[in-house]
């Protein structure tokens, strides 16, 4: 074989869509989301340490629409990121493979990432 | 039978570089961050409605900022090997070479920075 037409991994285009992909393909987008997310955890440390202006103005942009959604979406990823790494976890341990025991452990990862996000954003809300 | 010798039938197929180092990294930096990752989302919860000096006092304390580094160290080190992976599957070539130094030296200086940071604020609260 050439090395030019080795077969490359992962082609998303030619697998037909079912849970099992879809929720490998979550935990990386998930994943890269969260690498954009250490940039503003960083950029949170290097403001307080910068002085109270640089703090407020970057506590600001946290509290307003935008950065408020930011973090709605990062709490999501970080939990469906975080259940499905330990489901992962387990894998690694060689447990959990059976097809029906793969497909539910994923939607429950899915499940406690939304109740997790919802229930701490409700939290945050509720006066 | 082939009259290749079984190091040339190999050479070029695979990776054959440190994947058993980067898997185990991956690994162990994903446990490490299992207790750091959730004390830091329930800290912050609590910090929310916080003025800066109830957060840099919260960040000088010794216990949370030995925790903040090591997060910041985790966070950084398995958020690198991830991003590699990625890069290493989609981007091929220049554009992956150029991907893969950006990420690799984006990913130090965001370890420097919020190891620096939580030191500077720790210093300055003594």
């Amino acid at each position: 074989m050439a090395r030019s037409d080795r077969p490359l991994s992962p082609h998303l285009d030619v697998y037909a869509w079912q849970t099992s992909n879809a929720l490998s393909i979550l935990h990386r987008i998930t994943g890269v989301m969260l690498a954009v997310g250490a940039i503003a955890l960083v950029g949170w440390l290097v403001s307080v340490a910068s002085g109270p202006a640089a703090y407020a103005s970057v506590n600001g942009f946290f509290a307003g629409p935008i950065g408020a959604l930011m973090l709605f979406g990062w709490t999501f990823c970080f939990f469906y990121h975080l259940a499905n790494g330990i489901r992962h976890l387990f894998w690694d341990a060689g447990y959990g493979f059976d097809k029906q025991r793969a497909r539910h452990t994923g939607w429950l990862a899915v499940a406690v990432a939304l109740v997790m996000t919802l229930g701490i954003w409700a939290a945050i809300i509720a006066p | 039978m082939s009259l290749q010798a079984p190091l040339a039938r190999v050479l070029g197929l695979g990776s054959a570089k440190e994947g058993a180092g980067h898997w185990w990294a991956q690994r162990s930096t994903a446990i490490g961050m299992l207790p750091l990752t959730l004390w830091f989302a329930y800290s912050a919860m609590g910090l929310q409605h916080g003025n800066y000096e109830m957060v840099s006092a919260w960040i000088a304390e010794p216990a949370n900022a030995i925790g903040l580094i090591l997060l910041v160290v985790a966070v950084v080190y398995h958020s690198s090997l991830g991003l590699q992976v990625v890069i290493e599957d989609y981007l091929h070539g220049g554009k992956g070479f150029a991907a893969m130094v950006v990420t690799k030296l984006t990913h130090f200086a965001l370890g420097v920075a919020g190891i620096y940071a939580v030191i500077v604020v720790s210093v300055g609260a003594r």
